[in-house]
């Protein structure tokens, strides 16, 4: 026991001890048996004058390396910084300066001769009112000339829920774990006490908040506001109560069943409706739904259905984003 | 009436209201209800554009009761028709072969919503193929900006992730400045209508030098859409999101989506200004130069790739250049080999994502080159369809990558003597490099390697889609005539 063998020089175990050690270099291995071997016939001054010299070698290439290193990291690191900073100022003003003369080529805003008023937006102010019932011709615009843009708009909201779905949500499975593969956040117990001011204002506030949330999306064909405002005022409503009364209170009447319902209904009935009116429309059916007086509640045909599918659709998708984003759940 | 001048307002519509639909059904459901969708579409584009094929002329659809400049349009034609039913087969396809692994890479609570979201994105491309309203364009951009978002986060490991964040920040850049061309166009003519800034655009044009805020806007759609489909300089979120995501969102991001962005730039190009003030602007030799420096350094890069898949999504960036050289040199030919490139790249690519990843499953999910030796003969064809795939982008005879490159050197030798040669040094380049990098791969998927590697076993689903997408990049290659003439008159109709 612990008689080491006598080639144990040149043995594997050596080598692989050494190069557990410090890692195997082809110089080295020729070189270690060079100096070995010399050494125990005591032949120094020989050895000792080329090994001295591979060893200064390797010293100045190390050295070399470790100041290329060293520049790199400091020097050259700062003069490639300082290099793109500059380049990127540089990038920025020629971009800024380009725009601000473009912006000085276009038309004064607000200008009578704009391009801008043109049989276009003369007919959206003009005929507004006559051709889609609505008094506020902003709705009449975005709802009925151009609802298939907003259709597209409303669609966004929608994939953007389903995006942040899919990358906050923690799928809470039938034993209660989170599913295999989803994110892993610990389900939040409890919120912590409601803060007693914070409760108390908000008891005065959500109601007010709420109803004119309401006023706004009932209101979108008549007055300013309409699907996309009243719906937001409605989702930092419905935030307001879940700071306020805690998750418990507020899962009793908006939890994810009710969520996507509402989103899926009031969008499949968005889509649905329009659907048949661009149908109708293109195909020269004459039907048209009945759009009432201008200035009553229910006027403007398709519009106040709409705006309630919108508003609808904007507060949830907010309400839902606050809540996956706060931790992956209702 | 026709039923059939339907069709594009049904491949907008059904998807989106498809796409609604999956989010709330269960997985299994969500998974058919997307694949009939897409199916249908096909259809339906295909039935479009057989109806345009045996002569009938371009129309506008008019969205609800408002015509022209008052309410949103699409319009359809053979153009439109033919590249949407070339998209859209590519998407199937591209679904089928990977919707296996897509059950495994996706957690399965999320499955309903990752086809709705693949759902949402075919209606947003088909919409940017047939919108006839800026705006709407740019609604649709949106949505697939934010799809694609979806179908790369959707495999959630960290990867995924970053090449997400990568994707998102310079992809919202790209949407920003698309819309502030946009506004400032509104500004200047008043109107969003493609048709109606034809006929407010076409004064200026006249003008000469072309006034500074026309040109400003002709600048910001053009990067803003390059940045979206991955021109070469802003090409660095390609990578991570294409190779790192589950397979089916790979192919479909390359072969689907950034093919809808490159489109639009098309019919912003050639119907909102018109290829002379286009040439006038003087924004056709960047766009050139762009596309041409895109080719080299996507292939020098895709040479110095280990990943399979990361060597794929490199060749992406090389093939976009070609369609950007052929936007480039802004003349109808050009443009049209453009067009006919961008088919077979969506077909080919969508074949070598699905492929890659079928040979990366038959060798112990590992994509390194080296651990990649002999999987071609432990999963025939997933081997083929790589190797067919990659010699069609190589540019092989009797496949579709030899022709567009063919069309493409036709039409630069009719521009003029410097873009013959310049076109013709980078082809010749980018061959050599394609060459080295493609063959190398397919030597090492051939090449007869240790028995004990555990093989995943193959789906015959898969290998059935990796069969037809064989079948049809060979027929694209040999039998593409009627599909370039009819490109070539669709667009002399766009």
């Amino acid at each position: 026991m612990g008689r080491i063998s006598e080639n144990y020089d040149s043995s594997w175990q050596k080598k692989f001890s050494d190069w557990m050690k410090n890692g195997w270099d082809g110089l080295d291995e020729n070189m270690a048996r060079e100096d070995t071997a010399p050494n125990e016939e005591s032949q120094e001054e020989q050895t000792d004058l080329f090994t001295l010299k591979v060893r200064e070698d390797r010293e100045r290439q190390r050295d070399v390396y470790s100041r290329l290193h060293q520049w790199s990291v400091t020097t050259g690191a700062r003069r490639i910084r300082a290099i793109y900073v500059i380049l990127s100022l540089f990038t920025c003003a020629a971009i800024i300066f380009f725009l601000l003369q473009a912006v000085d080529g276009l038309p004064l805003l607000g200008a009578a001769d704009s391009p801008v008023n043109n049989e276009v937006s003369r007919r959206y102010i003009e005929q507004g009112i006559e051709e889609t019932g609505a008094v506020n011709f902003v709705s009449g615009m975005i709802l009925d000339y151009r609802a298939f843009d907003t259709l597209g708009e409303s669609t966004v909201l929608f994939i953007a829920a389903c995006t942040v779905m899919i990358l906050l949500r923690t799928d809470v499975g039938a034993n209660g774990r989170p599913e295999k593969g989803s994110w892993i956040i610990s389900p939040d117990q409890s919120d912590g006490k409601p803060d007693p001011i914070l409760k108390h204002a908000a008891m005065f506030l959500i109601p007010v908040i709420l109803l004119f949330g309401v006023s706004m999306v009932l209101n979108g064909h008549l007055s300013p506001g309409g699907g996309f405002s009243g719906g937001a005022i409605l989702g930092a409503g419905l935030m307001l109560f879940l700071n306020a009364f805690g998750r418990d209170k507020a899962v009793r009447f908006i939890n994810y069943r009710v969520f996507i319902t509402v989103i899926f209904t009031a969008l499949t009935f968005y889509a649905g409706a329009k659907s048949f009116v661009f149908y109708t429309g293109a195909n020269d059916i004459p039907f048209r739904v009945p759009l009432g007086t201008p200035g009553s509640i229910l006027s403007a045909g398709l519009i106040l259905p709409l705006d309630i599918c919108v508003g609808m659709i904007v507060s949830c998708t907010m309400y839902g984003f606050y809540n996956l984003f706060r931790k992956g759940g209702f | 009436m026709d039923l059939l001048r339907n069709a594009p307002f049904v491949c907008v519509l059904l998807p989106l209201i498809a796409g609604i639909f999956c989010a709330v059904l269960p997985r299994r459901g969500a998974k058919l209800l997307c694949f009939l969708t897409v199916l249908v579409l096909t259809a339906a584009n295909a039935f479009s554009f057989l109806r345009f094929f045996s002569g009938a002329g371009p129309f506008t659809y008019p969205m609800g009761h408002f015509p022209g400049p008052w309410g949103n349009e699409l319009r359809s034609g053979l153009l439109e028709s033919a590249m949407a039913m070339c998209l859209c087969v590519t998407a199937f396809l591209s679904l089928w072969a990977g919707s296996s692994k897509a059950g495994v890479h996706i957690p399965r609570g999320k499955q309903g919503l990752y086809y709705s979201v693949v759902c949402l994105a075919a209606a947003s491309v088909n919409a940017l193929i047939y919108t006839n309203d800026l705006f709407t364009g740019y609604v649709f951009i949106e949505i697939s900006t934010i799809a694609a978002g979806a179908l790369i986060l959707s495999r959630q490991d960290g990867l995924c992730l970053s090449g997400c964040a990568r994707y998102l920040v310079m992809n919202l850049v790209g949407s920003g400045l698309c819309l502030m061309g946009i506004a400032m166009l509104y500004g200047q003519t008043g109107h969003l209508n493609i048709d109606s800034l034809r006929l407010s655009l076409a004064p200026l044009a006249e003008s000469s030098p072309l006034p500074v805020s026309v040109r400003t806007v002709i600048v910001l759609l053009t990067v803003g859409l390059g940045i979206k489909s991955g021109l070469f300089p802003f090409h660095s979120w390609i990578p991570d999101a294409y190779s790192y995501s589950t397979p089916a969102s790979g192919a479909l991001l390359s072969s689907f989506i950034s093919k809808g962005y490159i489109f639009l730039l098309i019919k912003v190009v050639v119907r909102v200004f018109g290829l002379d003030m286009i040439r006038a602007s003087g924004v056709c030799p960047v766009i050139f130069a762009f596309g041409a420096a895109g080719i080299i350094m996507g292939s020098v890069s895709a040479t110095r790739q280990t990943d399979i898949r990361r060597m794929v999504a490199f060749s992406s960036v090389a093939q976009i250049g070609y369609i950007y050289m052929g936007i480039g040199m802004c003349t109808r030919e050009s443009l049209i080999a453009a067009l006919f490139h961008m088919a077979v790249h969506s077909f080919a690519k969508s074949m070598l994502f699905s492929s890659a990843a079928s040979l990366i499953a038959s060798s112990g999910d590992r994509a390194q080159m080296e651990s990649l030796a002999g999987s071609g003969r432990r999963n025939a064809p997933a081997g083929v369809a790589f190797t067919a795939g990659a010699m069609s982008l190589t540019g092989v005879p009797l496949l579709g990558g030899f022709l567009s490159k063919i069309y493409l050197s036709q039409a630069a030798i009719a521009v003029d003597t410097f873009h013959a040669v310049a076109v013709l040094l980078t082809l010749a380049l980018s061959t050599f490099l394609q060459t080295v990098y493609f063959l190398h791969t397919v030597v090492n998927i051939y090449r007869p390697a240790d028995k004990n590697v555990h093989a995943e076993k193959q789906s015959v689903l898969s290998g059935a889609a990796l069969c037809v997408m064989t079948l049809l990049n060979i027929l694209l290659g040999t039998a593409s005539v009627p599909l370039y003439r009819a490109l070539a008159s669709g667009f002399m109709q766009f």
